[in-house]
Parts: C-alpha cells; structure tokens; sequence
C-alpha cells in the first residue's frame, strides 16, 4: 500500500501532448521500428489511443492490478494491436516494445517533475516501470495464446480433411479411416459421423478400419462409443476390414458380438447396408 | 405448471419436447402418456427429442419407463431427433437406452411403428 | 511479480442455490451460458451441463437441499468452469461403492455420480456420514 498517491496520474494528465510526441519521436527513431508493416499514420493514432486509454485509466489510481474493470478498455486495445501486429508478422518482441518504448519519454517527464527529490523519483520510476511491464507482457500473453489457437484449428482442419465421411447412396455413409487412431482422433471422427448422419439423414454408417493397423482396446472402445451413439440417433452402423484380432479384443470387451455388425470388407457391408434398406440390385442386360 | 401437449397422428401420439425438462414435467408427461394411449387407444408413441440439449440419468430413466409401460399397453414407443452431442454425453455416461427404438426424424419414426405393426400383424 | 493471467479474473463467482428442480433447470441454464460465452464446443457444453445436471439432482433430491458455486477457472492459458455442490444431507457411507455403475439407493438408474466423474476432467468428492456431501468438477476448454 503506498503511503502517498503517485503522481504518475497527475503527469500524464497535464503533460499528454508532450509525453506523446516524444515517445513518436523515440519510436520513429528507433531500430526496432517496422515501417514496412505499420504505417507511420497508424503508429501515430496507436500511440495516441494507448496514451488517452492510460490516462483513463489511471484515473481510479489503481497502477498495481490490470485485471480489474477500469484497466478493460486497455487490455482490449492491446489484444487489438497485438491481433494485427501478429497478421502482419511482427514478432512478440517487437509487439512488446511498443508499450515498453514508452518508458523513456515517461521517466523523463517524471524526473522534470520529481526535481531534486531522489527518493521520489526512484519511487515513481519504480512504479511506472512495474505498471508498463505489466502491459507489455500482457501483449506477450495475448501473443501466445493467438498462436495456440491457430495451431489448434490446423490440428482440427486436419483432421477433419483425414476424415471424410462418404455418402455411398441415399441414407447410406462410409467412414474409411486410415492411420493411427488416437483418442483426440477418434472423438473428432465420431462427431463428424454423427453430424453427417444428422444432415444427411442416413439410417446406416459404414465404418471402415481396412486402413487402421493398430487397433488396441482403448480405439476399439472408442468405435463402441461411436456405434451406440448412432444408434441413440436413430442410425445403424457397420464396421467393415476386421481382421480376426480385431475381433478378439472386441470380444475381451466384453461385448457381445450380436451388438455389433461387422464385415470382412467395405463391398460386403454395403451389400448389407442396401439389403437393410430395402434395395435390390438388379443387372440391366441392355 | 405446463404439461407438454401429446398430439394424436392416426395411430400414433406425438410428443415434441421443446423446453428444458424439469423433472415434475418428466413424470406428468409419463402419466399423460399412458393415460393417453388407452383414451385413444394408440399403437405407437414418437417423442421427439430435436429440441432437447440435455438428457442425463433421470430423463433416460423416464424415457426407459415410458417405453416399458407403453409396451405393456400394446404400443411401441420410439424416440426420435437425438442430437449428436446428446448422443455422444449419454453414451459417455453409460446410457444406451436398452429396449428404446430410435429413429432420425419424425417421419423415420412413423415409418418404423408402421413396419413393426404391419410385421406384428403377419 | 508476474503480470500473467492468474489472480483475480473478471468472471465473478455465481452461487445457486439448489431446492428444487426449478433450481436445478437454473444451474444447467448458467452453466450452459457459461460454458457458451467461453466458447466450449458443443459436445463440451453438453457433456459439462449433463454432470452439472447429475450433481444438482443429488443435492436437491438425495442431500436435502444445497448449493452449487460456479467459477470460470483462466490459469496459463487455459480456460475451464468450476462447480462446487454442497449438502447438507446424510453424506456418503462407501464413496467408492457410490460411484460404481448400477448403484443407486434411490429411484435413480445409479450412474449419476461415476457418469458425473466420466464426463468432466477433474472430479474431487469429500463426504461423510451425517456431515454432508461436497462434489468439485472442473471441465476444461
């Protein structure tokens, strides 16, 4: 708890326009500055936003918690700014040094003002530099957290392409999987299933694991999973390719193989899923 | 406290479950229910599900009882429009509704009690 | 100091009271929202707002009465919502026995509490006979 208010609020609020043309004056004259990315028009109109919203800010005089409500308008500037710096390839760094360059014209206002106080000054520096880290780490945060969840939709764009569900004929879907299924793979292929069945309206689903080379209890449980949700819905499934170990875990299932339809291959299954849907195939001879 | 309306098709009660369910409005759909098909002397229920986004273990349960006793009034019960992410948690929780009939949509449904009937019929 | 997210977040916590199953459509309606505004998938949502479902049921119907509080957990970078129901009922003799499929001492089809643990991430339970029942899970995005 500080024993006297800091007078960074007041400073900023009587000194605005200087504070904000040295710190453009720094900025431009800087190495780290991007003229190929960010216009100088827009470094102009950012630094002035960052200036007002700080000022705003600082208003209720609380320089030590960003979380809270009055610190809101910033922390979205920032993800803004950081949003587009991460579309145009800045890098973390450079993202972070925008709020950090505004140290400099900052503490040097400051000294002005603290005259030949020593120990107010060191106090101010202090806070100030404590408050102007927080920013800028936040923007290192909000860096982060944007390229997780773009490495996240990859992942899920993925996996969906390595999914496709097929629609074989009318009310009748394949699912031919290839590959390792894993866990996180396998939830993402039974909902695909289950939201083509739902848009479609297929009352059968061949799942095909002719291209699975391991299938060990926990995937097996997994298509389990898979069929008995289906079947909640109102469609029937097939798997098809199961080779004789296959069937051997499921029986260590402990499932009973009558729950199940199962095929040696996609051509028998789908034979199946026709003749339980009332078709016939018939030859043309013409 | 409003009950969910059962509406006669033909042979067949509808049910379509449009709000949150609580569980009193659970139990006097059940009693409507089976009041409903001796009244109207129906074969087959439809409880349409489409709209509904939550079904634990009691309203499973509910549904268990439901085709249970229709059964034993002469009538087949099926449930119709489950949402895959309904499907997906209830099969996560262990629930696989033994003995419900499923169907996609309404229509599907209708056509399953037809097929059953007619087959029961010989 | 670290200027990271934890500390305080400007999600409060909500607290519902659970008597009845009014109350019990209430906490699967917030916790829905919940979950909604932090954008959790679908199945997510569902599978968050069936255990909350479970739960509150336990504490309305078997505990007597209770409550649940609801936090919106955001820790290096991960977002997740946490429920905490209390009760003041009988409590839970053999807690392991309870979560065991099949078991149910009501009307219940008995996979309320281990279907509760499936659907979550974390799942913590603290009971004792006459000292009532505390139930956490956590569900992460």
């Amino acid at each position: 708890m500080a024993k006297t208010k800091s007078k960074i609020p007041a400073v900023i609020g009587k000194y605005e326009k200087e504070i904000l043309e040295e710190w453009l004056n720094t900025q431009l004259k800087s190495d780290n500055l991007r003229p190929d990315l960010l216009k100088e028009s827009e470094l102009r109109h950012q630094s002035g936003e960052f200036l007002a919203l700080l000022k705003n800010a600082l208003q209720k005089d609380n320089l030590t918690d960003i979380e809270l409500a009055e610190w809101e308008p910033m922390r979205s500037f920032l993800i803004d700014i950081t949003d587009q710096r991460i579309a145009r390839g800045f890098t973390p760094s450079e993202t972070a040094t925008f709020v950090f360059s505004f140290k400099q014209p900052l503490f040097t206002r400051l000294k002005k003002e603290a005259g030949d106080n020593a120990q107010v000054l060191a106090d101010e520096i202090w806070t100030a530099t404590v408050l102007l880290d927080k920013l800028g780490l936040y923007t290192t945060e909000v860096f982060q957290k944007k390229r997780e969840e773009v490495i996240t939709r990859q992942q899920d764009d993925m996996m969906e392409l390595s999914t496709p569900v097929v629609k074989l004929w009318d009310g009748i879907l394949a699912l031919p999987l290839i590959g390792t299924l894993d866990s996180a793979r396998t939830q993402v292929v039974m909902e695909s299933l289950l939201n083509k069945i739902l848009e479609t309206g297929a009352g059968f689903a061949i799942i095909d694991i002719t291209g699975v080379p391991v299938v060990d209890t926990l995937v097996a449980q997994h298509l389990l999973k898979t069929v008995s949700a289906a079947r909640l819905m109102g469609a029937d499934c097939i798997i098809s390719g199961v080779r004789p170990q296959i069937a051997q875990t499921i029986v260590h299932l402990g499932v009973s193989l009558a729950d199940v339809a199962t095929k040696a291959n996609m051509a028998e299954a789908f034979q199946q899923a026709l003749a339980m849907s009332g078709y016939k195939v018939a030859r043309s001879l013409e | 406290m409003e009950h969910i309306p059962v509406i006669k098709m033909g042979e067949f009660l509808l049910v379509s479950i449009q709000v949150d369910l609580h569980d009193r409005m659970a139990m006097a759909l059940q009693d409507d229910l089976m009041e409903q098909i001796v009244k109207k002397r129906a074969r087959g229920v439809l409880i349409d599900i489409s709209s509904l986004q939550i079904v634990d273990s009691f309203i499973g349960r509910v549904i268990g009882e439901i085709a249970a006793m229709s059964r034993i009034l002469d009538a087949e019960t099926v449930i119709v429009g489950m949402q895959p992410a309904v499907a997906v948690t209830m099969v996560e929780l262990g629930m696989t509704l033994p003995g419900v009939r499923t169907a996609l949509n309404v229509d599907k449904g209708m056509e399953l009690l037809r097929t059953s009937m007619k087959r029961l019929e010989g | 100091m670290n200027a990271s997210y934890s500390g305080s977040n400007p999600h409060t916590q909500r607290v519902i009271d659970i008597n009845n199953d009014d109350d019990m459509v209430q906490v699967r309606c917030v916790a829905r929202n919940i979950a909604r505004d932090l954008g959790f998938s679908l199945v997510d949502q569902t599978k968050l707002v069936t255990a909350a479902s479970e739960l509150a049921r336990n504490v309305a119907v078997h505990g007597g009465g209770g409550a649940v509080a609801i936090d919106v957990l955001q820790t290096a970078g991960r977002t997740g919502i946490k429920l905490v129901f209390k009760d003041r009922g009988p409590g839970i003799e053999d807690i392991e026995l309870a979560l065991k499929d099949g078991y149910t001492t009501g009307k219940g089809l008995g996979i309320g509490l281990g279907g509760a643990k499936r659907l979550v991430h974390e799942f913590e339970i603290d009971s004792r006979p006459g000292e009532g029942t505390q139930v956490m899970i956590i569900r992460w995005k």
